[in-house]
């Protein structure tokens, strides 16, 4: 890499412009609301007009976890529910897909253009397929293959809030799993790729010397390919982590409104809403913030270690 | 290297059954976005009956009903300038970190990474009030508001400075991959800043620049957050975000909804199996140093 000193002026003039701008633009629209997020979390505003913002402490935070309790309480672990379906069900079979993969067996390409084909389409519109093709109670393939399709014997799927696991007062409600489901259908081959060029990477001779050493599949997976695609893992555990917090789209577009809130509506809520509530919106905010720090950092760490010394 | 027969005849039928559930979703759809709901809904066996009426019915209803022409044009509207943009910025970012040495290289390459890894939603409350209080000159259609928010001008440089963080994460590596000696040759040759990154890097940049614009513009276009909060009114959502309108008028025909979704994934499925490879490798390059 050439060093900046040997720049001349005008053209580091014309590098000042080419990186301010791009930064500009993006601080001022990204993390400047990051900011200015955590400090409207502390204030009470309708968010009309400046002086009747009031500084309110954290009278916010004290509200969610007591008036609001259960609301937090139940968008918070509805994303958590989203985390283990991601991580426990979509994230093996992706890997277990992509590894399967990486062995050219016959029809490679297809299945790997078919198992990625969801990743291209926008999460409000796989709600909507699985809605209509799935879950529609009158002639949904889960009330058709169970045969509950004449007039009041549909089971309805995107309907029924009670708890399939309860929790006390909280749990995993039917209809909530439903909305998983998809979101599970679309991120196996979003992992699925992602691994698929991890595993493209591994030294084959790493491969043979185990299979010549009588190691299992199994054995070679978790002994030798596994970790030495470090880098990767990391990468899936934070785009998992991140998308379960980010879930939005699929839930307001089957906008049942009972149980299947998550930390993200009740930001928007308030906007999208009648009331407006910008302090309490925000401090929701500031909870989605802090539950994504650690993993962002994390993945900084993975991505950048080493590139100092260069 | 699976090495007996039957763990190939195992790892085949494993994929097969899975493909049958990936399969099963978009069939259904095609299947029952063709016929009519007052045949499939009356059947025991829905729309996997055999057909007796097939019908573009469908398609011109959710076209008329959900004025998905209008929609679509605003969503090329805000996808193609978005998408450029983003590249011509993150790329220009990316060349000057990762072809120069500076002091804040590393921070700003960071900065950017992270800013695009954050939840959308925790921006959100400040981003409303920011859009809600800069003003804009009115222009027909681009914006009518008069404010960022409410325009695709807003919505077109959300887009980019949100996604400009994953470009710039991507770009930037796949620019030191570039041979050094590019730049040095250049200077000697007493070419700019400028003339070395347009005329010397970016054209050996294309593949990555290709493989970005196919993934962006599926992101962008799929977009429906942004443009539900930001733009909020009916004639000027984009196609993704029109979707939320839908769900009332579209109310229990399930066929409708269905041949609904089939308008709207339309092009990028069209640029998916065009372009399944620049796909493919925009996430992979995503992934890896």
């Amino acid at each position: 890499m050439a060093g900046s000193s040997l720049l001349s002026k005008s053209d580091r003039r014309v590098m000042y412009g080419m990186v301010g701008v791009p930064t500009l633009l993006h601080v001022g629209l990204v993390w400047i609301p990051a900011i200015a997020t955590i400090l409207l979390s502390f204030t009470n505003w309708n968010g009309f007009r400046f002086d009747t913002m009031k500084f309110v402490g954290l009278q916010n935070y004290i509200q969610l976890f007591t008036v609001f309790e259960k609301d937090l309480y139940e968008a918070l672990l509805n994303n958590l529910w989203v985390l283990v379906f991601l991580f426990l069900v979509a994230t093996p079979m992706g890997i277990l897909i992509a590894y399967l993969l990486d062995k050219n067996l016959r029809g490679t390409a297809f299945y790997q253009s078919l198992f990625y084909f969801p990743v291209v389409l926008s999460l409000a519109v796989v709600g909507f397929i699985w809605k209509s093709v799935i879950y529609s109670p009158r002639q949904g393939v889960l009330n058709v293959i169970l045969g509950r399709t004449a007039e009041g014997d549909q089971i309805s799927w995107l309907g029924d809030s009670s708890f399939l696991i309860p929790l006390g007062d909280y749990g995993l409600s039917k209809n909530f799993l439903a909305l998983i489901a998809p979101m599970v259908w679309r991120h196996v081959g979003y992992i699925m790729v992602l691994y698929l060029a991890g595993l493209k990477s591994v030294d084959p001779s790493m491969k043979e010397a185990a299979a010549i050493d009588g190691a299992s599949e199994w054995q070679l997976f978790r002994q030798v390919i596994f970790p030495s695609l470090k880098p990767v893992n990391v990468v899936i555990m934070v785009i998992t982590v991140i998308e379960a917090l980010r879930i939005f789209d699929i839930i307001d577009v089957l906008n049942n409104p009972v149980g299947t809130d998550v930390l993200s509506i009740l930001v928007t809520e308030s906007i999208l809403g009648e009331s407006s509530n910008v302090g309490r919106g925000s401090a929701y905010g500031v909870i989605l913030l802090l539950s994504c720090l650690l993993f962002v950092v994390w993945y900084l760490r993975n991505e950048f270690r080493g590139l100092e010394e260069e | 290297m699976l090495t007996t027969k039957r763990n190939q005849y195992l790892a085949q039928g494993f994929l097969l059954v899975f493909s049958l559930l990936w399969v099963f979703p978009i069939v259904g759809m095609v299947l029952s976005a063709f016929r009519p709901y007052a045949e499939t809904s009356n059947n025991p066996r829905g729309f996997f009956s055999w057909p007796e009426t097939i019908t573009l019915d469908n398609f011109r209803n959710a076209l008329e009903q959900g004025e998905m022409v209008q929609h679509w044009i605003v969503t090329f509207a805000v996808v193609i300038p978005a998408m450029t943009l983003t590249l011509f910025l993150s790329s220009m970012v990316a060349f000057s970190v990762s072809r120069y040495s500076w002091r804040f290289n590393i921070a700003l390459l960071m900065l950017f990474t992270a800013g695009n890894l954050l939840p959308p939603q925790s921006i959100i409350q400040p981003l409303f009030q920011i859009y809600n209080r800069i003003p804009i000159p009115e222009i027909p259609f681009i914006s009518e508001s008069g404010q960022l928010r409410g325009s695709l001008i807003g919505l077109i440089l959300i887009h980019v400075a949100f996604q400009s963080g994953f470009c710039t994460f991507v770009l930037s590596n796949y620019m030191k991959t570039l041979p050094k000696e590019l730049n040095e040759a250049a200077m000697v040759d007493g070419a700019g800043v400028w003339r070395q990154y347009w005329q010397i890097v970016m054209p050996l940049t294309r593949p990555a620049l290709a493989a970005l614009a196919t993934l962006e513009f599926a992101w962008i276009y799929n977009d429906y957050f942004w443009a539900v909060v930001l733009v909020q009114q009916g004639d000027d959502l984009p196609i993704t975000s029109s979707l939320r309108n839908l769900s009332g008028e579209f109310f229990t025909d399930d066929n409708l909804i269905a041949a609904g979704s089939l308008i709207v994934v339309l092009p990028t499925v069209l640029i998916y199996l065009v372009l399944r490879r620049q796909f493919i490798s925009g996430l992979a390059v995503g992934a890896q140093k």
